[in-house]
């Protein structure tokens, strides 16, 4: 055996060994690597967090769940939602500047503390933004066309529209 | 550059058909010439090599560039809901692929390195790591610009934020460490191994969006044929890419080419040195 071969033979089992190690550590740490949980790991889960525990929510701004309470005089605005991954939804409060991406329909993660009461009082409220990317007159068409709903979540998928024109009327009804 | 400069460099000498050498070079240097023109031959070859290629290559970059740029800012729509906003993107995910790309090149370079002690790759090796570095800080600054007004936060730890910023910290390191030692060529090798260990970070950083939930979107152009981004932000954007990844590219180049030369002048004046020292 050369040199050479030696070295690559030392090199390949050290990728081996360290690569696997890897592996298994972020298996381990799986739980402790996710940047927030969803409403189901929450009330379907084993494990309901303690209610002094602060964690972040993750999931969809329900379709109609909106609500904004006027603000009182020197007060930030209160606004009332819901959270919801499609099988199980969480009522949200939260007193405070919504970003701008925020509205029904859009995944939002928030910081906070889960109520005896089953409310989660919020304490951040951050948006999610999908891995969509698509000019404000291809959105009209595809809602005028009735192919989506923002507030009903994500987009169609993409090969429906990522070539659509809506200045040629013959692509308008692309995908149906 | 060089944290070294009074060390003798042992990997560098000259060409004997380099017309200076050939005056400059005396036959007492001959001892540890045999071996640079061994080591050296290839960096001279990668000189004359490229020498033509470079106004060609500037110019393709900075067309790509310019008319990624143009395309990019004027000539594309912005985002339904993201508005102007969008334009950050042009700059952060070019920036985001070269740090990723970058770093495994900086892996294949160390590999060769290691196994077969290629000189070349040492150097290209110590000029990348801060070229590599700038593109990261580049993504990382441009994701917390674009992450302030999309999701209300500058900075988050999740697990593409946090190991985006793992990844340009291994950058400096390699940066740091290939130039912190007085013998080139074991800060060269101690650098490769630092690399290729900080090589598994990579993987994370692709796929940290798909393995965990993050805060950070994930991968729009899984697959080209079904990207979700629309034609007209997705061919700006690829032509971005390609004028960024030109102009990283020939930065790294010229920076090898100028170590290389930096290298030869180094081996000429510790030649002529010797040489004074022998005839006193």
């Amino acid at each position: 055996m050369t040199r050479k071969k030696r070295r690559m033979w030392v090199l390949l089992l050290c990728a081996i060994g360290l690569g696997s190690a890897t592996a298994l550590t972020l298996t381990a740490f799986q739980d402790n690597l996710v940047f927030f949980r969803s409403p189901s790991d929450i009330l379907a889960g084993a494990e309901r967090p303690a209610p002094e525990r602060a964690f972040r929510l993750g999931g969809l701004v329900e379709a109609g769940s909106v609500q904004r309470e006027p603000p009182a005089a020197g007060e930030r605005p209160v606004v009332y939602f819901r959270v919801t991954d499609g099988a199980h939804t969480v009522p949200v409060v939260f007193q405070g500047v919504l970003p701008d991406l925020f509205r029904e329909g859009q995944g939002v993660v928030t910081l906070g503390r889960l109520g005896p009461d089953g409310i989660f009082r919020a304490s951040e409220v951050l948006a999610r933004h999908d891995e969509t990317y698509m000019p404000p007159e291809v959105a009209d068409a595809l809602k005028r066309s009735g192919h989506w709903q923002p507030e009903q979540g994500a987009p169609p998928p993409a090969a429906t529209w990522n070539t659509l024109n809506p200045a040629r009327p013959r692509q308008e009804g692309a995908g149906s | 550059m060089d944290a070294t400069p009074s060390a003798p460099p042992r990997a560098a000498g000259s060409r004997p058909a380099a017309p200076q050498g050939a005056r400059d070079a005396p036959p007492s240097v001959s001892a540890p010439g045999a071996r640079s023109l061994h080591r050296f031959a290839n960096p001279g070859r990668f000189l004359r090599l490229t020498d033509g290629w470079m106004p060609w290559l500037w110019a393709l970059a900075l067309a790509a560039t310019g008319l990624g740029a143009f395309w990019a800012l004027l000539g594309s729509p912005a985002d339904w809901q993201q508005g102007e906003t969008v334009r950050i993107m042009y700059v952060h995910v070019p920036m985001a692929w070269l740090a990723m790309g970058g770093y495994t090149g900086l892996a294949v370079l160390s590999v060769m390195s290691l196994i077969w002690r290629h000189p070349l790759a040492d150097l290209t090796a110590r000029e990348l790591s801060p070229v590599g570095a700038a593109a990261t800080a580049l993504c990382l600054v441009t994701g917390s610009l674009w992450g302030k007004p999309m999701w209300g936060t500058w900075w988050q730890w999740d697990a593409r934020m946090t190991s985006v910023l793992v990844l340009f910290f291994l950058w400096l390191g390699h940066a740091a460490l290939v130039r912190a030692f007085d013998d080139a060529e074991r800060g060269a090798r101690a650098g490769a191994i630092l690399a290729l260990v900080g090589f598994l970070n990579v993987p994370i950083v692709k796929f940290s969006v798909d393995w965990w939930n993050t805060l950070h979107q994930p991968a729009s152009l899984t697959r080209l044929d079904a990207p979700g981004m629309h034609v007209d932000m997705l061919y700006p954007l690829l032509t971005c890419a390609l004028g960024f990844t030109l102009l990283f590219a020939l930065v790294v180049l010229a920076r090898t080419r100028a170590a290389v030369m930096e290298r030869r002048v180094r081996a000429l004046e510790t030649a002529r040195a010797r040489r004074l020292d022998i005839a006193q």
